[in-house]
């Protein structure tokens, strides 16, 4: 491997260097600094003339006189399945003080694009034992579904809570989590896997870790270093893995970070225009493929600055992603746990993952007439700001309470609580019957003689004074 | 689309993602290249050097490499074979890069669109002395159960008198007629995607596209040869509306473009299509569908080809006569690819980065739409439906804002509704239809008279809502009048009834004219039993409250509405207006 001290610019980020051999776009560089650190990098655009190498763990040190070297191959991480139960750095190299990884195979982080012609829709249901999630957001295996959280907003308990109790129920098969931290703190990072220790996860996962205190632009290897080990455990042994990403918002500033360097035209709020591809090459690494038995399912979080659901963050991210899990602060100051707002929120693949056979017979329907009921109470508690509860008739008051049980009963559960689906279904069905029948439009007669409290109460009755 | 080299080769001089520079290359703008094997597109000519956008990705590729010219613009390959494809943005059959490369997608993969082994019965219309032009049917393949594909005279073809013509099995690369000026014609053309395709004459926009979707058809509806946008944030339902469209749109063939969007929403479709059953034909709708799927982790110069690809496509089919209808979603990702490779090739921006050339771009796209004429006489037409995916859901966006200066149809999606789960999210105060004129005349004489008077009538009681709405915000429902009120209580039944369709209902998910007329008359027949009760002293309770309402709310829900609705209405009367029921 040819040795080079053609360094001629330094930029953030960025290195130039002249007077190369040949080298190929997306090479693995490693720069020998004068201390004897080796620092690693890879090329964003070679020329004749020119190669611009990006440095995944800073610039700081490196001068004119350091040596850079082209491997000739392209960024590679060493798999296996002893990665289970280890602890990586944000690039994939072990840091907890165990063993090195002695690799089956080395695959190239930048994953091809599954062929939509090989997928398989998802339509296997996931219960997390969250109320909010499993009975209006339904998650079903091999889906991408975000968090889109608040700084101070509890989505590390949530994610956690989904990790530690998340099944498809009737198959004993659990889920294996890949977990991976981009620039958030040690204190957070340690929060979790202190969690995958105590409940025993740890020896199903996979963490990697990219601290705030890390390089910044390491963050851009992080999410494509989890997702390689995911596809290899998932496709390789067959594993159901579960993917959590925290935080996104810090990954796209190191994203900003290198397109501002790179002199780029800006998109929105300086962030490249290519942010949604690529976005879109981590996320869309989620799902199912036919005729293979592993899965992965994706919880990506991110903060969205200042609350704000239409920053280029969340905002490109929705347009991925299949549905959003919103947290709100006001839920939050309520004390709610977990403060999710079910109104913005969506999951796209629910309906061919619920009803029938998957979960029960009246879901669809009484989804709809859940979500109704709620936004017509949480809309009149705008009016009733204005004018006052006595102007709202006897038919508006009952929304309005049914939106404050909705909140209390339904919606609050506690970290460890992990209700099945039946039991959000019927408590759910409680609620609703403190509305008149004539009001539950959304759900048929059936529906309504089978599964509302009025009427089980009756048979109950029947079946006891026929015995 | 088949590829051969012919022309000249030269060198790679920079590689920058999917934009590669060549020197030593003799090129036109357009023509397509080989880059190491992969294949790209000329964007651009700099000095002596050529600027190349390739349509995979570049990694591993560097300068010292070699590029072939092919000398042919992107092309696409057309003949039978089409119907029930799934392709990549550039016409590469999925299903036969699955084989060659697996579950995930490789590189410099060659695969022609169309099988060029496969056997077709070609059954000639014409005979041997008969004069044929560019554009005339020659025969005919039955290629599915309901799509019988037209042979035609490639366009770009001399037309002359035909000396020979057989009958029998072919494949497309066989010859099955010959001309006196030696021509030799085979069911396979090739046509270049950027170029529109030659027809007679446009015609004006007066048949409706019927869609089966009750606000769209009635309120805001398209013509055939028409354009649409659905602009919308994410979780509007813009691709739900897409699929509906695809699905129930009376068209003769459906070309869907997923472009720059989610894998596993053309896994949908392709797993949803074959079992769907067209209501008109009886047959799969994938009988009378081509998808081309290029996802939003595909390499991204592929995806700015896809369009393309999808309405040349759809412009074949329209000259064989028949009545296609193109559904992109999104334009917008579209969009931003233009921007991406714009942002490479170091050009100097317009609003929000995006090029310059932007608005003319879409309107060159929407403006291959029409209904016409072909050249062969008969008529076709080729209706574009694009969906928009504006940041933050913000309207006054540049794609949204170029694109409403072009389509004559806005869909609008609102967030709110969404959040309510009314569906479809179509902002009704918003959006707009220029067709709506045009097209009276067919829904008087095919469906009822007094069609557009019930339309105008619903459209003012929505408006007038939105009015009363304002003062019920500010002072309460309490300080309107009674008639206002029974007002509000009208609005909310065209609301919840008649607006809000149910995608996934098997019974609602597809509604005729006749069933929607048939609903906004049993509308109209309740507002004047409302008001009739009012002044008969019933109380304002008693009208909201009125037993009977969700059995008119759940007609829609049977298969034999009529009778539900007929029943309901009698009930609603009955408790209002007493016995006479």
């Amino acid at each position: 491997m040819k040795e080079y001290r053609t360094i001629r610019d330094v930029a953030g980020p960025l290195i130039f260097v002249e007077k190369t051999e040949p080298v190929s776009y997306g090479e693995l560089v490693l720069i020998t600094l004068p201390d004897g650190t080796t620092r690693r990098g890879q090329v964003l655009d070679s020329a004749k003339d020119i190669v611009v190498v990006q440095s995944f763990e800073g610039t700081r040190g490196i001068d004119k006189s350091s040596a850079v070297r082209f491997t000739g191959d392209i960024v590679k991480l060493a798999c296996s399945k002893d990665m289970m139960g280890r602890i990586l750095s944000g690039s994939g190299e072990p840091i907890d003080g165990g063993p090195k990884i002695i690799p089956e195979e080395r695959l190239p982080i930048i994953g091809s694009a599954i062929n939509p012609y090989a997928r398989t829709y998802p339509r296997e249901f996931i219960q997390t034992g969250i109320s909010a999630i499993d009975g209006m957001n339904t998650l079903v295996r091999g889906q991408k579904l975000p968090i889109f959280s608040g700084s101070g907003l509890p989505h590390n308990d949530i994610a956690l809570q989904i990790a530690r109790q998340a099944k498809v129920r009737g198959t004993g098969e659990e889920f294996a989590v890949i977990f991976a931290a981009m620039g958030i703190t040690y204190e957070e990072a340690h929060y979790f896997i202190k969690d995958f220790e105590r409940t025993g996860a740890l020896e199903r996962a996979v963490i990697f870790l990219n601290l705030a205190n890390d390089p910044a632009i390491e963050r851009l290897i992080t999410p494509r270093m989890a997702l390689t080990a995911a596809e290899y455990l998932a496709y390789e042994y067959d594993y159901h893995i579960l993917v959590i990403l925290t935080d996104f918002t810090n990954y796209c500033e190191a994203l900003r970070e290198i397109s501002a360097a790179r002199e780029e035209v800006p998109g929105r709020r300086g962030y490249p225009g290519y942010m949604y591809t690529d976005l879109a090459t981590n996320y869309e690494r989620a799902g199912r493929i036919r005729g293979r038995k592993g899965s992965i399912t994706q919880f990506p979080v991110l903060t969205m600055p200042a609350d704000d659901i239409t920053h280029p963050i969340p905002d490109l991210t929705g347009y991925i992603t299949e549905g959003q899990i919103v947290l709100s602060r006001e839920l939050h100051a309520k004390g709610i746990y977990p403060p999710i707002n079910v109104l913005p929120s969506l999951s796209r693949l629910m309906k061919e993952g619920i009803g029938e056979g998957l979960t029960r017979d009246d879901h669809v329907q009484w989804n709809d007439q859940m979500y109704a009921a709620y936004a017509e109470g949480v809309d009149l508690r705008g009016l009733v700001a204005i004018v006052g509860e006595e102007a709202l008739s006897e038919k508006d008051r009952r929304f309005l309470k049914f939106a404050d049980e909705f909140e209390r009963r339904w919606l609050q559960q506690g970290r460890y609580e992990d209700r099945d689906i039946e039991y959000t279904l019927d408590l759910g069905w409680e609620l609703l019957s403190m509305l008149p029948e004539g009001d539950l439009v959304k759900i048929e007669r059936k529906f309504i003689e089978k599964y509302h409290p009025a009427y089980r109460k009756k048979a109950a009755g029947e079946a006891a004074e026929a015995a | 689309m088949e590829v051969k080299t012919t022309g000249s080769v030269g060198e790679i001089y920079r590689v920058s993602g999917p934009l590669v520079v060549a020197e030593g290359l003799k090129a036109r703008m357009y023509d397509v290249c080989l880059v190491e094997g992969l294949m790209g597109e000329v964007v651009g000519l700099a000095g002596d050097k050529v600027l190349i956008q390739v349509y995979e990705d570049t990694s591993g590729i560097k300068p010292g490499g070699k590029v072939e010219n092919t000398g042919m613009p992107l092309s696409v390959d057309l003949g039978p074979g089409i119907i029930t494809s799934i392709y990549d943005g550039i016409q590469r059959p999925l299903p036969v890069m699955k084989e060659i490369s697996g579950d995930f997608i490789g590189r410099g993969i060659e695969a022609p669109g169309i099988d060029m082994e496969k056997q077709w019965e070609f059954k000639p219309t014409v005979k041997k002395g008969d004069s044929v032009s560019p554009g005339d049917v020659i025969g005919t393949v039955q290629e599915t159960k309901v799509v019988e594909h037209r042979i035609l005279v490639p366009p770009n073809v001399e037309g002359g008198v035909i000396n020979e013509i057989y009958e029998g099995k072919f494949t497309v690369r066989d010859t099955i007629a010959v001309l006196d000026n030696g021509v030799e014609l085979k069911m396979h053309h090739k046509w270049p995607v950027r170029i529109p395709r030659p027809y007679k004459e446009k015609l004006p926009p007066d048949v409706p596209l019927l869609t089966g979707q009750r606000i769209l058809d009635a309120l805001f509806p398209i013509a055939k040869g028409g354009t649409a946008a659905i602009p919308g944030g994410f979780g509007t339902g813009k691709t739900v509306t897409q699929h509906q469209l695809a699905k129930w749109s009376d068209s003769h063939i459906i070309v869907y473009v997923g472009c720059g969007e989610r894998g596993n929403e053309m896994t949908e479709v392709l797993e949803e299509f074959p079992e769907l059953i067209d209501p008109r034909t009886g047959e799969p709708l994938m009988e009378r569908s081509v998808l081309v799927a290029n996802t939003s982790n595909m390499p991204v110069a592929a995806r700015e080809a896809s369009v393309y690809t999808g309405i040349t496509l759809a412009e074949y089919f329209r000259d064989m006569g028949y009545d296609v209808a193109v559904q992109a979603d999104s334009t917008s990702r579209w969009a931003e690819a233009m921007r991406e490779m714009s942002g490479r090739l170091e050009e100097m921006p317009g609003e929000e980065g995006y090029p310059a050339y932007l608005a003319s771009r879409l309107a060159e796209f929407y403006e291959r739409a029409g209904r016409v004429k072909t050249l062969a006489g008969s008529i076709g037409s080729v209706s574009v439906v694009g969906a928009v995916s504006p940041p933050g859901g913000d309207f006054s966006e540049p794609v949204t804002q170029n694109t409403l200066r072009i389509v004559k149809v806005f869909w609008a999606l609102d967030t709110k509704l969404a959040a309510r789960r009314h569906f479809p999210a179509i902002n009704w105060l918003q959006s707009y239809s220029l067709y709506a004129e045009s097209l009276t005349d067919w829904f008087k004489e095919n469906v009822a008279p007094d069609w557009s008077e019930l339309r105008t009538w619903m459209m003012t009681v929505l408006q007038e809502e939105a009015n009363l709405m304002e003062i019920v915000m500010l002072v309460g429902k309490d300080a309107l009048a009674d008639n206002q009120r029974v007002l509000l209580e009208v609005a909310r039944y065209i609301r919840e009834v008649f607006l809000s369709q149910y995608a996934y209902h098997e019974v609602d998910t597809y509604c005729s004219v006749q069933k929607m007329y048939d609903m906004m008359k049993a509308i109209r027949e309740l507002n004047d039993i409302f008001y009739k009760a009012l002044d008969a002293g019933k109380t304002i309770d008693e009208i909201e409250t009125v037993e009977g309402r969700e059995d008119f709310a759940r007609a829609k829900f049977e298969e034999d509405y009529k009778k539900y609705l007929d029943e309901a209405v009698a009930k609603i009367k009955a408790n209002l207006l007493g016995g006479e029921a």
